[in-house]
């Protein structure tokens, strides 16, 4: 691990000041100091934002807000949420480990880096963390990559189980920097690799995230999240699907569907959607529009069998939400 | 390999540790004294004195910030019972309660833990006199272990699996303890004591 200062700011103010002096920010560290360690990452002064008052969650009838300095499981475990926002609640669950889970914070979350192996060894070749250096996972191990939203630069998928959901959900992401806050919808928060994979959001330099809210809906009660992977628990996916469907009346008014571990960034499927709107819930629908998950997909040598994977996922899931 | 990493930087550090702490006394940095930004930043900058309760007992200690809470614990506070396996948070050998919560000390930082209280794998019997927490126990009396290397990640994760309530079943044992590896394959025997153990509890 590289030196760094330390320091602890108790005000917004006062983070956005060292956030501009090139401070970063700290808050569960489960991503920081796991890949400061790997030399990955080399802040000279780290500062733990962990006193900033942005720990709330409230739910009212225009949706959820959640402060970004909650924790997942407390996010997890809020018994509205579970109630009103269930995929929210599947989607942190199935990820990391209960440890993990008490440390790591909303904000953090969403902000994580990519798990391909390569980006972590500092003697790999990588567009991502050293930009112009080629990239040894296209032609490598690269079983657990991309098949959607790559480019010749890096195709490493994006880990966040709870972004897919924020996703599928229309999230907004609050953030605040020295000009006063914005707020970014999360489909435009998260960044394809094109030419540029080391920029990875559009969060500017020193911005802070203050929180997320997630709209209301007829939808997000019936909602879920499925995760396929390599072994039942604590492990990134393979494939999953965050689903949810405001059905009434014998028909799908309403549908969002987002899928994880097989894109660059949290897919969401609009073609998808399109073919489960207006139709009846059952098997056949459910069969018809799943088939379209995969759509664009790019398979590399070794994760042609994420292809399928992804439209099964997609059509479980839909079953599981839409009943049989 | 993590661990051949670490022991060269812990070595590292306890050297210059030892030749800095002589120099001054070393302010916690605030938000009014910002380190300079970017550049590597000097020497008493890169260490902090931590406080905090560990056990019941309050313990301080001047730290490189590189150190994780892990490291403070074992190297600087004479408590060994935590172990280090992967130094990644992949595995919970470095599991500790801190306020009450279970979390991976080897991805937190000591400095962190400032103020924070911590119970390790030593602190579970305190209070009771000489006698093993109930959990303790019951690992050996259902034979939770083999090489024990695991074990006290174990401990520590299934007594706050058991105050979260998720032992409603053993599968929900086995999913609420899945942030713990077991390289022996002791899982059977673990499940049946954290069952035991919440049953009684
Ligand atoms: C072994 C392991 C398994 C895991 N498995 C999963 C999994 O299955 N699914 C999953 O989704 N995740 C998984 N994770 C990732 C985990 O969820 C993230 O590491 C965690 O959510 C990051 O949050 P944090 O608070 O610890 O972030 P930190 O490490 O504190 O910060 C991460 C990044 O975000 C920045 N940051 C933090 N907060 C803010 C803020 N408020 N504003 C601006 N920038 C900010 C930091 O500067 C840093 O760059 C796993 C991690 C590990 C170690
Ligand atoms: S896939 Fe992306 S993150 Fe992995 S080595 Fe290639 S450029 Fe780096
Ligand atoms: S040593 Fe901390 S999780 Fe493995
Ligand atoms: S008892 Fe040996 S690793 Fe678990």
């Amino acid at each position: 691990m590289h030196p760094f200062a330390f320091s602890r700011v108790s005000t917004t103010a006062a983070a956005l000041n060292a956030g501009a002096g090139n401070g970063r920010y700290i808050a569960g560290g489960t991503t920081l100091v796991d890949l400061m360690r790997e030399t990955v990452e080399r802040p000279a002064h780290v500062v733990d934002i962990n006193a900033l008052p942005y720990k709330d969650i409230t739910v009212t009838r225009q949706g959820l807000r959640v402060g970004s300095l909650v924790r997942m499981s407390e996010l997890a475990a809020h018994p509205e949420v579970r109630v009103t926002y269930p995929v929210l609640s599947q989607a942190l669950e199935l990820g990391a480990s209960a440890q993990l889970r008490n440390m790591a914070s909303i904000g953090g979350n969403i902000m994580q880096r990519p798990r391909c192996p390569y980006f972590r060894d500092v003697h790999s070749a990588c567009n991502r963390r050293d930009p112009g250096s080629g990239c040894d996972a296209r032609g490598g191990d690269n079983r657990m990559q991309a098949i959607l939203g790559a480019s010749t630069h890096c195709v490493a998928t994006h880990p966040s189980d709870l972004a897919v959901a924020l996703v599928a959900l229309d999230a907004v992401v609050e953030v605040r920097g020295l000009d006063g806050p914005r707020s970014i919808p999360v489909q435009d928060f998260f960044l394809r690799p094109g030419d540029t994979p080391q920029k990875e959001h559009s969060l500017r330099s020193g911005e802070l995230i203050t929180s997320l809210t997630v709209p209301a809906g007829a939808h997000t009660r019936r909602s879920g999240y499925l995760k396929v992977r390599d072994r039942q628990s604590y492990e990134f996916a393979l494939a999953s699907a965050a689903v949810a469907l405001d059905i009434r009346g014998g028909v799908v008014r309403g549908a969002r569907v987002a899928v994880g571990g097989v894109a660059t960034v949290p897919w969401r499927l609009p073609k998808v959607e399109e073919a489960l709107v207006g139709r009846r819930p059952g098997r056949r629908t459910w069969t018809e529009a799943a088939a379209l998950a995969a759509e664009g997909a790019v398979p590399l040598s070794e994760n042609a069998f994420k292809v399928k994977l992804v439209e099964r996922t997609v059509r479980r899931q839909l079953m599981t939400i839409g009943g049989q | 390999m993590p661990e051949t990493f670490d022991e060269a930087t812990t070595l590292k550090r306890r050297t210059f540790v030892a030749a800095s702490t002589a120099v001054a006394g070393l302010p916690l940095l605030t938000s009014d004294r910002l380190p300079a930004s970017a550049s590597t930043p000097t020497p008493a900058d890169q260490l902090s004195t931590v406080r905090l309760t560990v056990n019941g007992e309050q313990r301080t200690a001047q730290v490189d910030n590189r150190t994780s809470l892990l490291d403070l614990l074992r190297e600087h506070l004479d408590l060994p019972g935590t172990k280090k396996g992967c130094d990644q948070g992949a595995c919970g050998a470095c599991t500790v309660l801190v306020d009450d919560r279970r979390v991976n000390s080897c991805l937190i930082l000591a400095v962190m833990a400032q103020d924070a209280n911590v119970t390790t794998i030593e602190g579970l019997a305190r209070g009771r006199g000489e006698q093993l927490h109930p959990l303790q126990q019951a690992f050996i009396d259902h034979d939770g272990l083999q090489c024990g290397y695991c074990t006290p990640g174990q401990v520590m994760s299934g007594v706050a699996c058991i105050a979260e309530g998720h032992t409603g079943s053993r599968a929900e044992i086995r999913e609420w303890m899945s942030g713990n590896l077991c390289r022996c394959g002791a899982y059977t025997n673990i499940v049946s004591a954290i069952e035991q153990t919440a049953k009684e509890a």
